[in-house]
């Protein structure tokens, strides 16, 4: 692999790697939890937010790390010790391998799959055992149910996420999703390639229901039922204090940045830009002026996306998990599988 | 020890063990089949600290048996050690949220035994007061129904707007949540110069605010999924558990005591609505109150135009000396019907004061209501029931 052209041995490419797994889960965790989740929210809710830690608060989080590390790591007394102690490992592993397979440039990605977005919406799914480990190993009842609603509820909408997926995939030609990238740069409109084809032109629906079923994956309001604070007291996470309790916590946050990264690549157009402003600055669309470049547009396309995670999140009520279940089963799947039959026949038509 | 003594640590030790067998008896009964799921005493959906035991198959309630007793404070029987003017400062503490309304029902029944009438302004004044408590009080249930279905922001609007009328309530009467300013005879002091103007602005930002609860939370297709239908008590099962105020208005039955028995309070000079739901459930209780602070802000606007000049305080002895006698007034208070039963033996004090509380007698109808609802359902219910914790135990 070549890095701007230099080349470089096998360990260094691994601690690079190593490095910017760490920088590219964490620091837009950090940054979506004080734009969004402190100061969003907060103007959103006629108030503040942290102002006293740094500069209009931009230290609270840092804050936070340093309260929950300190604080004692309590395991309840019936707990099953080895499967509480692992569960929130298990949930933060999975937002790591989710990034795995994102591209931020032509050869900025951490791995190069053929079925790419495949190995991405495998690997969603492992969180759902961390956080019926958690649910069960709490000995609480609240946990308990709380566990039980989550993997109902992300089973459940695995499926819309799927099925949104293919749609793309259709239209792509291709599971892999540097493939996606180029073809959504190479796409035509109607004979016009200045924007490109972002996806969500054509996909319109097949984006709708994607987010409606990230947020549904990510347990945010109006699908927080395994969490709901005010029936089951944060559900699978009741009992967890201290550091674990804030691994539960950055798992979720960095799984809803990720899942903007994934949206943004299917749909949005992922690190390129669209072809007339590559024209007008004079660099191809796949020089390696992208790899430095590519993350900072990715940077944008996520945070318009959280955005609007965050802002359905803090408008919301929250359904019933039955009510969910029939929003799922009733609506989502069948919307998704005519989107798909849609994209077939059109494929077939303009091909 | 003597004989007697030893009979009587017997007696007690006999009813401990009778106590115990009945605990292990309702324990097992209720340990038969299914989960059994403490909800509370230390809940958020229970705004402190009411135990509900939830007997549960899957996420749906068999059975449901409320705990009460945990805030308990013995107001009833404080109050036969405190002198008249006293028992204010205690009753103000029985529904925290709308203070003022708790006093205006103990005074006016010892006014009553008393035959003393207060002067039309401190009338006024009272009214006026007791309406703003009522505005306070639900204003903050209608961001609270919003946190228990899951939407937060909801409450923070009904937190910033309610400081408003506290605000009011404070350059009046000098406290923000126990105002004590009620007397036997009027009221302590007149309104400050320049209250009226300014109370205006606040009741106009209230109705502001009840325009957006509407927007945002009424109109809002998931509030009206999870509420529609939940809950529903029919009007004459909620009679029979004894329910009053907004929870029986919003299953139809058109009874408020402002209108029919307002004891000696101005409400029949004023132009006002009692608003009702043919429904009866959690959505009409919503809607039943959200009308209800509109209607109240119209009556203190209404109020405060037609303001009567005069003394605050009628002609009261020095020492108030309650002569013999029993009197009950019942009010309409925020959360439903409040009424004192005060009887005197002619002293200082009263002799015996029963305080019927709404909340109490509203919560008696969860064991019915809750069977056969899900988990979700019976915080809707318990939300939209609106109960406060000082109102239920005393």
């Amino acid at each position: 692999m070549s890095l701007l052209a230099i080349e470089l041995a096998y360990w260094q490419i691994t601690v690079i790697k190593l490095v910017f797994s760490i920088v590219a889960v964490l620091i837009p965790a950090g940054a979506t939890v004080y734009l969004y989740l402190f100061k969003m929210v907060s103007f959103m809710q006629s108030r503040l937010g942290p102002m006293e830690a740094g500069p209009f608060g931009s230290l609270q989080l840092l804050a936070e790390l340093g309260k929950s590390a300190q604080k004692e790591d309590i395991f309840p007394e019936k707990a099953d010790r080895y499967v509480y102690a692992f569960a929130p490992y298990v949930v933060i592993v999975s937002s790591f391998l989710l990034v795995l397979v994102v591209p931020f440039g032509p050869n900025a990605m951490f791995a190069n799959y053929d079925t790419g977005i495949f190995f991405a919406l495998g690997v969603s799914s492992l969180s759902v055992i961390g956080i019926l480990m958690a649910g069960w190993a709490s000995a609480s009842k609240y946990s308990m149910l709380g566990g039980l609603r989550a993997a109902g509820q992300l089973i459940a909408y695995e499926l819309p996420m799927i099925l949104a997926v293919v749609g793309v995939v259709i239209q792509a030609g291709t599971m892999n999703m540097q493939g996606i990238v180029t073809a959504q740069i190479e796409g035509e409109i109607f004979g016009m390639g200045a924007l490109g084809n972002p996806f969500i032109l054509t996909q319109f629906m097949g984006f709708l229901i994607f987010m409606v079923a990230v947020q549904a994956e990510l347990t945010q309001t109006p699908f927080d039922m395994p969490i709901a604070e005010s029936e089951l007291v944060t559900g699978y996470m009741t009992e967890y204090s201290g550091f674990r309790f804030l691994m539960f916590f950055i798992g979720e946050f960095a799984t809803a940045n990720i899942f903007a990264f994934i949206a943004s690549t299917l749909f949005l157009g992922g690190w390129s830009v669209p072809p007339f402003v590559t024209d007008m600055i004079g660099i191809e669309a796949d020089s390696a002026w992208f790899d430095l470049l590519g993350p900072g547009v990715m940077a944008v396309k996520m945070l318009a996306i959280t955005f609007v995670i965050y802002w359905v999140r803090f408008t919301y009520p929250r359904f019933r998990e039955d009510q969910l279940q029939r929003l799922a089963w009733k609506l989502l799947i069948p919307l998704a599988l005519v989107n798909i039959v849609a994209t077939a026949v059109l494929k077939v038509v303009f091909v | 020890m003597s004989l007697s003594d030893q009979k009587l640590g017997d007696q007690r030790q006999l009813a401990y063990v009778a106590a115990q067998a009945a605990d292990a008896r309702v324990n097992v009964e209720l340990e038969a089949e299914g989960m059994t799921l403490n909800i509370g005493p230390q809940h958020p959906a229970t705004h402190g600290t009411l135990r509900i035991i939830v007997r549960l198959d899957g996420e749906q309630v068999i059975d449901a048996d409320p705990v009460l007793g945990y805030m308990h404070r013995g107001y009833e029987k404080l109050t036969e050690v405190r002198t008249y003017p006293q028992v204010t400062t205690l009753i103000n503490r029985i529904d925290w949220v709308g203070s003022f309304a708790n006093e205006v029902p103990f005074i006016l029944a010892a006014e009553q035994l008393m035959e003393i009438e207060a002067p039309a302004r401190a009338q006024w004044i009272r009214t006026i007061l007791f309406e703003m408590g009522r505005i306070a009080n639900i204003v903050l249930f209608l961001g609270d129904m919003g946190v228990q279905l899951g939407a937060v922001t909801p409450m923070f609007y009904a937190l910033r707007d309610r400081e408003l009328i506290l605000n009011q309530i404070e350059a009046a009467t000098g406290g923000r949540f126990h105002p004590n300013f009620d007397r036997i005879g009027g009221v302590k002091d007149d309104l400050p110069a320049g209250w009226i103007a300014e109370t205006k602005v606040a009741l106009d930002k209230i109705r502001d605010f009840c325009d957006e609860v509407e927007t945002l939370i009424v109109g809002n297709e998931i509030f009206e999924e999870r509420t529609r239908g939940i809950g529903v008590i029919p009007a004459d099962v909620g009679l029979s558990y004894g329910m009053t105020g907004a929870n029986i208005r919003a299953s139809g039955v058109d009874w408020d005591l402002r209108r029919d028995n307002p004891a000696g309070l101005p409400y029949d000079k004023v132009d006002w609505k009692v608003w009702t739901h043919p429904d009866g459930d959690s959505f009409a209780r919503y809607w039943v109150r959200l009308q209800e602070v509109r209607e109240s802000c119209s009556i203190v606007e209404q109020l405060l135009d037609s303001m009567p000049a005069g003394p605050i305080m009628a002609k009261v002895p020095r020492i108030i000396k309650v002569p013999e006698g029993e009197a009950y007034v019942a009010t309409e208070n925020p959360l439903g019907h409040m009424g004192y039963y005060v009887v005197s033996k002619g002293g200082l004090e009263p002799f015996r004061v029963k305080i019927r509380s709404a909340s109490f007698s509203n919560m008696s109808i969860t064991p019915w209501l809750l069977k056969g609802t899900y988990v979700p359902d019976v915080i809707t219910i318990l939300a939209s029931l609106y109960f406060i914790l000082g109102d239920l135990d005393r």
